[in-house]
């Protein structure tokens, strides 16, 4: 047995506890607010915010602000549980495409069976929440690791809802719904707009922050938010002290399934027809807006505010550019040095947070 | 060689843990071949061996992670194979494993009640019981002598024995009738080894089997009631404590003759020295039990 360090000499041994107020100094209240996994997107958050309300005249306007919240829901009703499913520790290279399979699923249903809309919706949801179990089963089942798993969900299902739609409706896009039954109600549900105070908001604001508490209160507050941290930060001790690890994580492919059906039916009930291409992308998006967020892309740690917060960043740089009038290029170039200056902070708060004495 | 069926204890009350000559093979390796072992209630097993010696295996075959493919494991008399983890929980045994232990990133109080969470509340509103899980972890770790500055730090910030002690605080609580320890002292400082192994001696004051895996004879004899040596995948020897003193378990640990020979060796260094020349039984300590132990690894060396 080597002899350990030299022992701080007249101290009493550190199990005792007889000098804690010694070691309680060393935490002070700015330290534990450094902690907390959402803050380098909130400080991201405003300094966005004021830098827009400083160059782009016309970004403080409240119909310019609703602009901008409605583009951050749209990518916030997916950031969300994409966020969960990172912290689980694993990715869904799917999530993109397949927010427009489940549009595509709904409306050909709809127009194939000329039934109520909302039997296409409902038989929609079955479809893309099996998708997720699909993802899920496949990931515990085997050994690939889920980035090459949903990369072949996101290859199969970007062919399929090219080849079906052009073999079904004959052209790219699907055919109008509108005139169906069920349409107006589902309409209203999915992509409505209410009227507050004289300025129109999209109704995906309010899916967004449904999505946004629920997650937050399932991670922080119920049994399955301790397994999905416990699943992202270790699965082998999460395994070992019974937590039940395959089914977290089909748990967390049926979430970004679900997101993604709330998104399709958006996305068609917005414009009533959907384009087969489309979705294409976008999870990577929703990835970013996640890591700005402050998930770990090694998961266990992140949180669903955060995503929530690396949405609204996205919306906010996305539409400001716009209202700056300035060249859309520079979009790209803003998100790149938001993603380093996020991954950044991060690895630091890995380091801390895993450090040992 | 002194075999713990001499002191017999059939009848007197049934092991909460027994095994009997088991085997495991990892495909064409022999990780574990003809092992005994018995846990009782408020005594501590002590299994010690070298590195790649098999002592990981056979806790493995405890806790559920790995089935054995011969010999019996009984779990209080009942002939059992554990296909999982939770259902050596279930059945009271309880792991603290060399790495595994603790998800680093999560608070202190998440870990330690990770897979039991304790709820209120019913339907959509059913959560965890956050605040008696605080204040829990924080009164059972008290108890067990470690006063945590925050029990919301994540648990990668403790120090390697007091991460120890917290998985090992959360088996005595969740009512684990045995309890497994991989190296709980490997990695840890003597001072830090000393509150570890008693915590392991509060477990088992608490009416706990504890099956303790060590590389370290002075800790094991320390603590422990048995000692069941592993060498290779083999059992090299299986003793009680009044059946060996540490000065032979030490020797048995560290290869007993062959330690011996190398010692001679290096002390007639400047000679121009040869395998086989020397003596047997150099020291002359040990008595007629000893030397035939001696014989019988001097054969096992040799292999
Ligand atoms: N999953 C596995 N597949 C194949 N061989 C394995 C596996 N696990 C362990 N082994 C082998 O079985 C033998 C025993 O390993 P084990 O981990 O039980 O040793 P140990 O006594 O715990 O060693 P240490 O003191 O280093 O922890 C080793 O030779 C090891 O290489
Ligand atoms: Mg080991």
């Amino acid at each position: 047995m080597t002899a350990t360090a030299p022992a701080p000499t007249p101290s009493p041994s550190p199990d005792t506890g007889a000098h804690a107020d010694e070691r309680l100094l060393k935490r002070s209240p700015l330290r534990k607010l450094l902690g907390r996994p959402e803050l380098g997107s909130i400080v991201g958050a405003v300094a966005v915010f004021v830098f827009f309300a400083i160059f782009a005249d016309s970004f403080l306007k409240a119909s310019s602000l609703s602009t901008v919240l409605y583009a951050s829901s749209t990518i916030g009703i997916m950031a969300v549980p994409v966020a969960l499913l990172m912290i689980g520790g694993e990715f869904d290279l799917s999530a993109g495409v397949m927010v427009t399979t489940s549009a595509l699923v709904s409306s050909m249903f709809s127009f194939q069976m000329t039934a109520n809309t909302w039997v296409g919706v409902g038989v929609s949801l079955l479809v893309t929440l099996a998708i997720g179990v699909f993802n899920g089963v496949m990931l515990t089942r085997t050994d690939p690791p889920s980035f090459i798993i949903t990369l072949g969900t996101f290859l199969m299902l970007t062919g399929l809802n090219l080849g079906l739609t052009k073999l079904i409706s004959g052209t790219v896009s699907t055919k109008t719904i509108a005139d169906m039954e069920g349409f107006p109600s589902a309409k209203a549900v999915f992509a409505s707009t209410l009227t507050v105070g004289g300025v129109d908001f999209k109704i995906t604001i309010l899916w967004w922050l449904a999505f946004v508490v629920i997650a937050t209160w399932i991670l922080l507050r119920t049994r399955v938010g301790n397994w999905i941290f416990a699943v992202g930060g270790d699965e082998k001790a999460a395994r070992a002290v019974g937590v039940p690890v395959d089914k977290t994580k089909i748990g967390l492919y049926m979430g970004v399934a679900f997101g993604a059906w709330v998104s399709g039916q958006h996305l068609l009930f917005s414009f009533d027809t959907v384009q087969s291409g489309e979705g294409v992308g976008n999870e990577l998006i929703y990835i970013i807006a996640a890591v700005i967020g402050g998930c770990l892309i090694t998961g266990g740690y992140g949180s669903a505010v955060g995503a929530a917060v690396g949405a609204l960043i996205f919306g906010m740089t996305s539409k400001g550019i716009v209202f700056a009038e300035w060249n859309p290029d520079w979009f790209k170039f803003f998100l790149g040095a938001m993603l380093l200056l996020a991954t950044l902070l991060n690895a630091w708060v890995r380091k801390r947070a895993e450090a040992t004495k | 060689m002194t075999q713990t069926a001499e002191r017999t204890e059939a009848g007197e009350r049934t092991a909460l843990v027994e095994l009997d000559s088991v085997s495991k093979y990892y495909g064409n390796i022999r990780a574990l071949e003809g092992v005994s072992l018995e846990v009782h209630a408020g005594e501590i097993s002590c299994v010690l061996g070298d590195n790649g010696a098999g002592k990981s295996t056979l806790i493995k075959i405890i806790a559920g992670l790995h089935r054995h493919d011969g010999g019996t494991f009984r779990i209080e008399g009942e002939e059992t194979s554990l296909s999982s983890p939770r259902e050596a929980l279930d059945r009271g045994i309880a792991t603290v494993y060399q790495d595994l232990a603790v998800v680093p990133l999560m608070p202190v109080w998440r870990n330690f009640f990770l897979g039991s969470e304790p709820t209120k509340g019913t339907g959509p509103f059913k959560r965890m019981d956050v605040e008696f899980m605080r204040r829990t972890t924080r009164a059972e770790l008290l108890r067990m002598g470690i006063d945590l500055r925050d029990v919301d730090q994540p648990i990668g910030t403790l120090s390697g024995g007091e991460r120890q002690c917290v998985a090992i605080a959360r088996a005595v609580y969740f009512g684990a009738k045995v309890l497994v320890l991989d190296e709980p002292t490997a990695a840890l400082g003597v001072k830090q080894s000393g509150v570890v192994l008693k915590y392991v001696a509060a477990a088992r004051d608490a009416g706990l089997g504890v099956v303790l895996i060590t590389h370290n004879p002075h800790h094991a004899y320390l603590v422990g009631d048995r000692f069941v040596l592993l060498k290779r995948g083999t059992m090299s020897g299986s003793h009680t404590r009044d059946g060996i003193t540490l000065d032979e378990l030490t020797r048995q640990m560290a290869g007993g003759n062959e330690l011996d020979d190398l010692r001679h060796e290096l002390e007639r260094a400047p000679a121009p020295a040869h395998l086989g020349a020397v003596a047997d039984g150099a020291d002359g300590t040990g008595g007629t039990g000893e030397k035939q132990e001696k014989q019988e690894k001097q054969k096992d060396g040799g292999r």
